[in-house]
């Protein structure tokens, strides 16, 4: 079961290499929406540093959804999703696949530029490692919530916009907890319990995510 | 206890439009049902209620005494669906999708010897996006064979192929009879199987025309004590 699981991450990645434009036009989003900051604030370092993790965060969830919209709709469109609903393999189990192939294919690309846009941002040199570290705890989060999202809005034929305003007042929890956990860190302040709720509302969008989505491609393909 | 595959009673509504009710059918093993009727009659409905892909208003499909209707294990284990659409993915090749169906349906086969046979093993390292839309429908055919199910259901099976290919899968879907396989296919086409392998259903015989029918179909059950 787990190897099918595994044959349709690597479908997907395969996919969006092929595809080419996901992943760069993911991070360049990413890269712009950042830079646009020193222009629009101003060149005050005191300034830039005190928003530096703010917006490398913002920027990282509107950025993670741009992929969003791609990730049923091809497989909907060619029939794909049909033979997948047909499969032996649980529909749980492969839009699971598709999530962490998304988180992949477009969250991991995020984190390993996140760094040299904290350079940009005069984010403090303590702050790069909770960077980092909350990136990793939160952005899984992000591929589940975005994809219950996505699932909804699969049969409508535009719906990117109408899946941001539905997903994006549910990133708030992990866009809150993992600022203030990387800030704790930079201030020194305690910042466990900020870490524990982050990692708890990943896991918890990890649990339900599957069945919802599940759910919502089933209703839908009727 | 009985191997043959009946439809009890179907009916389909879409949208708010019925479809057809009353349904009946029967597929014992080695033979084709063949789907008739005008567009909209209900044929592809028909299938993607057996596929489990729709549910259906009323009715249930029995397979030795089970109901099948619905029944994803089952479903997923023995039915093939061919559908409008490839199911192939353009960025790929072929032997990659024709591969990643295969492993994904639990088929354990050879690829090749299924390219071959439907003609298309020269651009099997092709990206399905080059190839043309009767290549693409026999790639989808591939698929089909490198699938285990015993029940083949094909919606429109022949759209895009030269008359060689017509043929072809002619001689493909009697192959399948031959070993035992069953089809259930929606096609305009005459494909030339063997007559007494073959039934017609013809989809226009159950059409829900009748008003009070569809009343009928709608009605709940506390209703029906209050009518003059």
């Amino acid at each position: 079961m787990l190897k099918l699981g595994f044959l349709i991450i690597v479908r997907d990645l395969r996919l969006s290499m092929r595809h080419g434009s996901s992943t760069t036009m993911v991070v360049s989003f990413f890269i712009i929406v950042v830079t646009m900051f020193p222009f629009a604030v101003g060149p005050e370092q005191e300034i830039l540093r005190k928003i530096s993790l703010g917006v490398i965060w913002v920027a990282a969830l509107l950025s993670s959804m741009l992929s969003l919209d791609s990730m049923f709709q091809s497989d909907y469109e060619d029939g794909s999703l049909d033979q997948f609903v047909l499969s032996p393999a649980p529909l749980e189990l492969v839009v699971l696949a598709k999530f962490i192939a998304h988180w992949l294919s477009s969250s991991l690309p995020l984190i390993l530029v996140a760094p040299l846009l904290g350079i940009l941002m005069n984010l403090p040199e303590r702050g790069y490692v909770p960077l980092i570290v909350t990136m990793v705890l939160g952005t899984p989060a992000l591929s589940f919530i975005g994809g219950i999202g996505a699932s909804l809005t699969v049969t409508l034929r535009r719906g990117g916009v109408l899946l941001s305003l539905l997903i994006l007042p549910l990133y708030i929890p992990v866009l809150i907890f993992a600022v203030l956990a990387a800030n704790a860190v930079i201030d020194g302040d305690p910042v466990m319990d900020h870490v524990l709720l982050l990692s708890g509302f990943t896991l918890f969008s990890a649990a339900i995510a599957p069945w919802a989505a599940a759910a919502a491609i089933r209703a839908g393909l009727e | 206890m009985s191997d043959i595959l009946r439809g009890y009673d179907l009916a389909c509504i879409r949208g708010e439009k019925p479809v057809f009710s009353n349904l009946e059918f029967e597929l014992p093993p080695g033979q084709a049902l063949i789907l008739s009727g005008t567009n909209g009659s209900g044929k592809s409905s028909l299938l993607k209620i057996i596929a489990g892909l729709l549910p259906a208003q009323r009715g249930r499909i029995s397979f030795f005494d089970e109901n099948i209707l619905g029944d994803q294990d089952w479903i997923s284990h023995n039915i093939c669906y061919l559908a409008h659409k490839n199911s192939l993915k353009a960025e790929m090749t072929v032997a990659e999708n024709l591969a990643f169906w295969a492993a994904l349906d639990q088929y354990d086969g050879d690829i090749r010897e299924k390219a071959v046979k439907v003609g298309i093993d020269h651009c099997l390292d092709l990206p399905v996006c080059y190839l043309s839309s009767g290549q693409a429908r026999r790639a989808a055919l591939a698929r089909v064979l490198c699938h285990p199910g015993e029940f083949w259901l094909l919606d429109e099976p022949t759209v895009g192929l030269d008359s060689k290919g017509v043929r072809l899968l002619a001689d493909l879907m009697a192959d399948h009879l031959d070993k035992g396989g069953r089809i259930l296919a929606a096609t305009h086409i005459e494909l030339g199987l063997d007559p007494a392998k073959t039934t017609t259903l013809n989809m226009l015989d159950y059409t829900f025309s009748a008003h009070e029918a569809f009343h009928e179909l709608f009605q709940e059950p506390w209703e029906e004590d209050f009518q003059c």
